[in-house]
């Protein structure tokens, strides 16, 4: 299990575009990956699950993956977060 | 062959096949089934043939309008595919074993509901429009009733519609969409503005029934006179073919006038701007050689997003009007939100009486945070052209006293973290009567006054502007409105200020050479109507106008007299 945390600092938090992209690339991966933020826990693969956290500026978030590509996974995604400015 | 008859918006004569922009009936009833896994297949089906239509309304809307008009149709796909919801229908149908509209009209509500609970956070919340839209379609599918996609229009065609909103506007593709008709509204509705910065002739307040008016019948729309026929005769045909050709002439010979400076015939120089809504609208706002911007509404920022704009948001696109103006005077107008305009992340109660309520700078007073940001973005802007800043819908002295404040606090807290900040003008929109009256008053207080006639004209009448039945009502050049309006051109002068005016008035050709009579500073209007305004303006003598001017608001009792006044003191012009 490959487990990762980050801090968002776009202003407008996860929002419609980045998180498309975060479903999209976590898609690609056969492992289970989640997102956890405030003690709440969803399918990165799910963009409602992803809205429904409603992950704002400055916020602690949690990732993990657990699978046969765990390990390329969360690398993937940490790039798609960079790529698209929700973390440094 | 059929006749009918409309408002005129938006001169021009489009010619090409009906395209019905209609609202598909998708209800449904719940129903019990016995097989579970027929009823999946049919929604598997029907998500199926949902993302291949969106793939490809994807594709065309990239390839025609650009990647940030894609991105929606984009998100439509992922929450198609999106496995948890999917297994919670799937699930619903299982157990419950109810149709799949039904569960998946179920489960989409449940997502929107938590979406739209989530009060902190605007741009999520307009999320729930997009699973709505993903669920109109898939329902459409099916219940096997077409949905109909402006994005997917591929040929030229007229849009028939009861009434358009921004983002069906968004997803016209200007190529394919010739015109426009709609039964709603009047010359001064939203659609019929936004016909008019497209430059897209359109035909509001149609006088029957659109559903006469079938899918692929022939149309001519005239957004000149208002005229609109159905299946024309080849004579009709001909007939407006050739006023087509004419008008295109005469707008070419116009082009002519692009880079003079306005001036009447005696050498006054009033200053004709234009009105801008948009930043595609600025294009056509330089094209038609406008000499300034006299009113940038920014509500599209706040419109077309699914979030507040954030302040840097802002402030890119001040700069960008600003430096493409190159240093000619620029008046952008703070948010008149609220009212007609509803904004799905922002809370505003739904009201009786949307134009008398809160709106404008009453909302923006209310809601210092959102005010303060478009502040902030036009203090920093300011640095980059020559900038001034109205506030729409002032009604006391105090309103306007609190939001210069606000503006001067802003202004102390930028320069105290030394970003550059020039002077800026501040002035006020004069469309309240109440405003209107007390011109002399707020003259101490401002830089100019801009008079927006598309409100305060119909505040002085008393007469919705969007409603047929008392349209007739809507009346600039009713003597009352000509006496209030020098009123506040005289209160300005007087007190050494500019006058100017942004409202659909200012660029109508009946009502010009009165407006040059009073003196009025400046014209600004839809960029579609600066050269023909600037070609009257050169064959008025001013010292003529004001004897007009003066005869239609001393002596006139009617418009009609009003009317007839001025048609005789340009009758050797014409």
């Amino acid at each position: 299990m490959e487990k990762r945390q980050y801090n968002i600092i776009a202003e407008t938090g996860i929002h419609a575009r980045p998180a498309t992209l975060l479903v999209q690339t976590a898609s690609k991966f056969n492992s289970d990956i989640t997102l956890e933020y405030q003690e709440k826990s969803v399918n990165l693969k799910s963009i409602m699950g992803v809205m429904s956290l409603g992950v704002g500026q400055s916020a602690a978030v949690t990732i993990t993956a657990d699978g046969d590509d765990e390990k390329e996974a969360i690398d993937a995604i940490s790039e798609t977060m960079k790529a698209e400015g929700l973390t440094e | 062959m059929k006749e009918f008859k409309g408002i005129a918006a938006s001169d021009g004569i489009a010619i090409a096949s009906a395209f019905r922009l209609t609202e598909p009936d998708l209800s449904f009833k719940k129903r019990s089934i016995t097989n579970a896994s027929d009823e999946i297949k049919r929604l598997y089906a029907a998500i199926d043939v949902s993302k291949d239509e969106l793939l490809t309304i994807q594709q065309r809307t990239l390839e025609d309008l650009g990647s940030n008009e894609a991105e929606v149709f984009k998100a439509h796909v992922a929450i198609l595919s999106d496995p948890e919801m999917l297994k919670r229908v799937k699930s619903t149908i299982e157990k419950e074993k109810v149709n799949a509209e039904y569960a998946l009209n179920k489960v989409t509500d449940g997502y929107i509901k938590i979406f739209n609970s989530m009060t902190d956070n605007e741009y999520i919340r307009q999320r729930s429009t997009d699973i709505r839209d993903v669920t109109k379609r898939v329902l459409s599918h099916l219940l096997g009733v077409p949905l109909v996609d402006p994005a997917l229009i591929h040929h030229q065609v007229i849009i028939i519609a009861h009434d358009l909103t921004p983002s069906n506007t968004a997803q016209f593709v200007p190529t394919y969409v010739k015109g426009i008709v709609s039964d709603m509204g009047g010359r001064t509705s939203h659609s019929a503005i936004m016909s008019r910065s497209l430059e897209i002739p359109a035909v509001v307040g149609f006088k029957g029934d659109l559903s006469e008016i079938k899918n692929g019948d022939i149309v001519i729309a005239d957004g000149s006179t208002g005229n609109v026929i159905v299946n024309p005769t080849d004579a009709q045909k001909d007939e407006y073919t050739q006023k087509q050709a004419d008008y295109r002439q005469r707008k070419s010979k116009l082009a002519g006038f692009k880079y003079e400076t306005t001036s009447s015939s005696d050498g006054k120089h009033p200053i004709i701007a234009a009105n801008i809504g948009t930043l595609e609208d600025l294009g056509g706002a330089i094209e038609n050689g406008a000499e300034g911007i006299g009113l940038f509404r920014t509500e599209f920022l706040y419109m077309d997003s699914n979030h507040l704009p954030t302040e840097d948001e802002q402030f890119k696109v001040y700069k960008t009007v600003l430096e493409k103006m190159h240093g000619k005077p620029v008046i952008i107008r703070t948010a008149d939100i609220g009212g007609d305009k509803d904004l799905p992340y922002l809370d505003v109660p739904e009201e009786a009486n949307p134009f008398l309520g809160y709106r404008a700078i009453r909302m923006s007073l209310d809601k210092p945070d959102i005010f303060r940001t478009q502040l902030r973005a036009l203090l920093r802007a300011s640095a980059f052209g020559n900038l001034s800043v109205m506030f729409p819908m002032i009604t006391t002295i105090n309103e306007l006293k609190k939001a210069k404040n606000v503006m001067n606090q802003e202004r102390i807290k930028l320069i105290r973290e030394k970003v550059p900040v020039k002077p800026i003008k501040i002035g006020i929109m004069v469309e309240v009567p109440a405003a209107a009256i007390l011109a002399d008053q707020f003259a101490n207080e401002v830089d100019f006054m801009s008079i927006g006639t598309n409100d305060l004209i119909q505040y002085i009448m008393a007469a919705d502007r969007g409603n047929r039945m008392v349209s007739y009502l809507y009346q600039p050049y009713n003597p009352a409105v000509l006496r209030l309006i020098k009123h506040i051109i005289d209160a300005c002068h007087d007190n050494n200020l500019p006058a100017y005016m942004c409202g659909e008035m200012a660029g109508d050709q009946t009502a010009i050479p009165i407006l040059v009579g009073m003196g009025l500073n400046e014209f600004s209007m839809s960029a579609s109507s600066i050269l023909k305004s600037r070609a009257l303006i050169k064959r008025l003598d001013s010292r003529e106008m004001v004897t007009l001017a003066n005869k239609a608001v001393t002596m006139a009792s009617t418009s009609e007299e009003v009317t007839a006044f001025i048609r005789q003191a340009t009758n050797h012009i014409q």
